[in-house]
């Protein structure tokens, strides 16, 4: 092919004697976005840092822009114009957007003075040129997430990027954001530059790939133009296996209100009146732009911060809920988003986190019976096929599915009544998503009332009985399950009309 | 577990060379001298070992030792029997510690800032309290803890230990230890789990001043007289010994058998130094080496491999 600016050829790399990658092959054009998918483990956190030098195959080529490079270092991928982005952009947050954009660019002055007007000139340029309208004298630590992912992308383009990496780069953006994202990346191409496009949502892929490699335990397993390879057949390349559905939801009959909500408002947070019932059994899911306060309304129920007006009945019984420890005395359990820094304590075993929110369970006067603790926790472990060698292991040695499970094994000790799962399935792999479907389904037939705040309006529509869109801190509209269409919902999202 | 070995692997070397080259470092008297100047410090990690394990940092500890021996002293002198004199002891300890705590836990302001400020304060309040005298004429009762000079090390050694299995025991098997950890290891998280982590800071402040305390008085009763310049530079010596031990300065991960092997490694070294015939000026050098080893070996081992300390 011609204009090749990437092309990797046999990569093997081994960790230990496990083979993360064998033989991988992949290219890019230049004017191409080249989306690489496969589950969790598949190989392709690995395959960018070969690409970007932060690891060194073991054996295979690279060759960038038609040189044989042999040996890649972080230097060298920058000096050759490769860029990678991810989830969680690298930035200075107490820098302004235009010093940020301009880190890898300063230098030329004597004693490498700063010439700030310069600096502010190219950063407006820049972001003008991934048409981002973000005032470059804006403090980074105060921009919004998609804001930060734009300021990302223009630093890259700023360091003359001629090869991107974009790493889950929507994993934390709403479906408007988006949109936005995949403008600015077929921008990119248009400007001949070549994209690597990674993410776990197919329709991003479908939407903005012009071809797509699967990789599976390390191997890739198909590269196919997009035109020529639909849905159900790349799910059934990533995962090996056929997927009958990929969002099951029985239908459960609807117990008694669990969680009813009369105009909850916690102005410091920007909730507003939010009315809301969930009944034992019922998904409800949130749905909302990020920052309409979804996250919010679910740490007011949790007790973090909690509501100044209105009340909150659990079971039928008014609650004040104070704090999270008298959430969780009610029946409240919380999965939050952020499941590395909120959901579990990475440095702690799998069996600690499991039984953290009721050691009163495997303790008897305050002493906890390890040999009862490990026994609890391996019950979940099985329940949940959290896939680990023991539950003594750290769970920062986990994958993210199966540290998210962990976060939920928690919950199941106390036997909740309400389960808030916040973006329950984000950042994780197809398989696993499945699998964490299946616990919340299991757990409404068991009579859990669920209230699931997601971003991804697929998993929204097949999961929840009914969906309460935020907007602004207010609920704007809740549609059933009969009624609900991604335009509706969405409509409700942005606030106009259906 | 492992800096728990290689700690006990350094001391067995040490051990090793002083039988070669000078085995009377292990004479009784020897021995017992160095076991008491270095009780107290043992003591004193304890609590900082529980402060460091949430994240936190105590440098007050010394200052606070001053003003806890002096008000043993005093105590002592207003004719308190011994144990009420340690009682009050242990109680301004607690209740400086107490302070530390609620400024760190409820207004939110970091604990280095706290304790620097507690460790000017307290040192410099009690300076102008005694205006610089020395509490004398200690009474006899209360040398020794009112047991005989030959007893005290039994006693003193005994209720040490006792402590450190007590509070390693309770660590691993109370859900009191296990807020500990999840509180240094991750304290969003752990207050999601319900863990009252602002109340847990003030418990281990609390904790570690009540320590220090007792830490102060089994110093005092070793003279008969109190300086009330005491304890300077002993926060050092406590931080020094956890960190050595392995604990992580960042919370989460430590032991008390670390913080053993850390004050025993440290403290032993000092007098070995002497009996190397090497000049004891050196000491603290050789102990600043120890911990730049300690910690360098650490962020070697980062991210290589890590098993959990907590249910291992």
């Amino acid at each position: 092919m011609a204009g090749l600016l990437l092309e990797a050829a046999h990569i093997t790399k081994t960790f230990a004697g496990v083979h993360a990658l064998r033989g991988v092959s992949f290219d890019l054009a230049a004017g191409e976005v080249h989306a690489l998918v496969g589950e969790n483990g598949a190989g392709k956190s690995t395959f960018i840092k070969i690409v970007t030098g932060a690891e060194s195959a073991d054996s295979g080529t690279l060759t960038v822009a038609g040189r044989a490079i042999h040996r890649m270092d972080p230097p060298t991928a920058r000096a050759l114009g490769v860029a990678a982005i991810y989830q969680n952009p690298a930035l200075f947050p107490g820098l302004t957007v235009a010093e940020n954009i301009a880190l890898p660019l300063d230098g030329g002055r004597a004693f490498g003075r700063v010439d700030w007007r310069a600096r502010r000139r190219n950063a407006s340029q820049i972001l003008k040129q991934v048409g981002a309208a973000i005032d470059p004298d804006r403090e980074v630590g105060r921009l919004s997430m998609p804001e930060r992912q734009l300021v990302e992308i223009a630093k890259a383009i700023g360091a003359n990027a001629r090869i991107l990496i974009m790493d889950e780069p929507t994993a934390s953006l709403t479906e408007r954001e988006i949109g936005g994202l995949l403008e600015v990346v077929r921008r990119l191409r248009a400007a001949g530059a070549g994209v690597i496009y990674i993410s776990h949502k197919l329709e991003e892929i479908f939407a903005v790939a012009d071809r797509v490699t699967v990789l599976r335990d390390g191997e890739s397993i198909a590269t196919r133009p997009r035109g020529q390879i639909e849905r159900g057949e790349l799910v059934r390349l990533m995962i090996g296996r056929e997927l009958t559905t990929m969002y099951p939801k029985r239908v459960v009959p609807l117990g008694d209100v669990a969680l009813e909500l009369r105009g909850v408002s916690n102005r410091t947070r920007g909730v507003r009146q939010i009315s809301l019932t969930v009944r034992r059994g019922e998904i409800v899911g949130v749905a909302g732009l990020v920052g309409s306060g979804r996250t919010e309304l679910a740490e007011t129920l949790f007790g973090l911060t909690p509501p100044d007006e209105g009340d909150i009945l659990v079971n039928g019984a008014a609650a004040a809920i104070a704090s999270p420890a008298h959430a969780i005395r009610l029946g409240i359990g919380y999965v939050p988003e952020d499941r590395q820094r909120h959901g579990v304590i990475p440095a702690m075993s799998i069996a600690a986190n499991t039984t953290l929110s009721n050691l009163a369970a495997v303790s008897s006067r305050g002493l906890i019976d390890r040999a009862a603790e490990r026994r609890a926790s391996t019950k979940y472990v099985e329940q949940l096929r959290i896939r680990t060698p023991s539950v003594l292991d750290a769970v920062e040695g986990l994958s993210g599915g199966n540290q998210q499970k962990v976060a939920l094994a928690r919950w199941l000790s106390i036997q909740p009544a309400v389960l808030i799962l916040d973006e329950p399935t984000q950042g994780i792999d197809i398989a696993a998503k499945a699998e964490i479907h299946e616990i919340m389904e299991r757990l409404a037939e068991a009579g859990v009332a669920i209230l699931m705040i997601s971003s991804e309006l697929p998993e929204l529509l097949a999961m929840a009985d009914r969906i309460a869109v935020m907007r602004r801190g207010a609920i704007a509209g809740i549609v059933s399950r009969s009624d609900a269409t991604p335009d509706r919902v969405m409509a409700l999202a942005l606030g106009h009309a259906a | 577990m492992r800096r728990e070995w290689s700690v006990a692997i350094a001391i067995g070397a040490l051990a090793a060379a002083l039988a070669l080259v000078a085995p009377s470092y292990f004479s009784a008297e020897n021995l017992r001298d160095i076991f008491l100047v270095n009780m107290p410090v043992l003591v004193a990690a304890i609590g900082t070992t529980l402060v460091i394990l949430t994240g936190e940092i105590d440098i007050s500890v010394g200052s606070a030792f001053a003003v806890c021996s002096v008000a043993a002293g005093v105590a002592a002198k207003a004719g308190m029997p011994t144990a009420l004199a340690g009682l009050t002891a242990c109680a301004v300890g607690a209740a400086a510690g107490a302070v530390n705590g609620a400024l760190v836990a409820y207004a939110g302001i970091p604990s280095i800032v706290v304790t620097l400020a507690a460790m000017v304060a307290l040192r410099d309040g009690l300076r102008w309290t005694t205006q610089g005298a020395w509490i004398a004429d200690l009474p006899p009762r209360f040398q020794w803890l009112g047991v005989a000079q030959s007893t005290f090390p039994v006693v003193a050694g005994l209720a040490s230990g006792l402590l450190v299995v007590a509070f390693a025991w309770a660590m691993r098997n109370l859900a009191a230890g296990r807020a500990v950890y999840a509180t240094g290891s991750n304290a969003q998280a752990a207050r999601l789990a319900s863990i009252d982590t602002a109340f847990v800071k003030l418990a281990v402040f609390t904790a570690g001043g009540a320590l220090t305390g007792l830490a102060a008085l089994l110093n005092s009763v070793r003279f008969n007289q109190i300086p009330s310049n005491t304890g300077i530079g002993l926060e050092m010596k406590v931080i020094a010994a956890v960190v050595v031990g392995g604990a992580a300065i960042t919370g989460g991960r430590g032991t008390f058998t670390g913080t053993v092997l850390g004050v025993m490694l440290l403290g032993a070294i000092g007098p070995a130094l002497t009996f190397f015939g090497v000049s004891a000026q050196w000491e603290r050098a050789l102990q600043g080496a120890i911990i730049l080893a300690a910690v360098t070996v650490d962020a070697a081992r980062a991210g290589l491999s890590r098993t959990a300390l907590v249910g291992a």
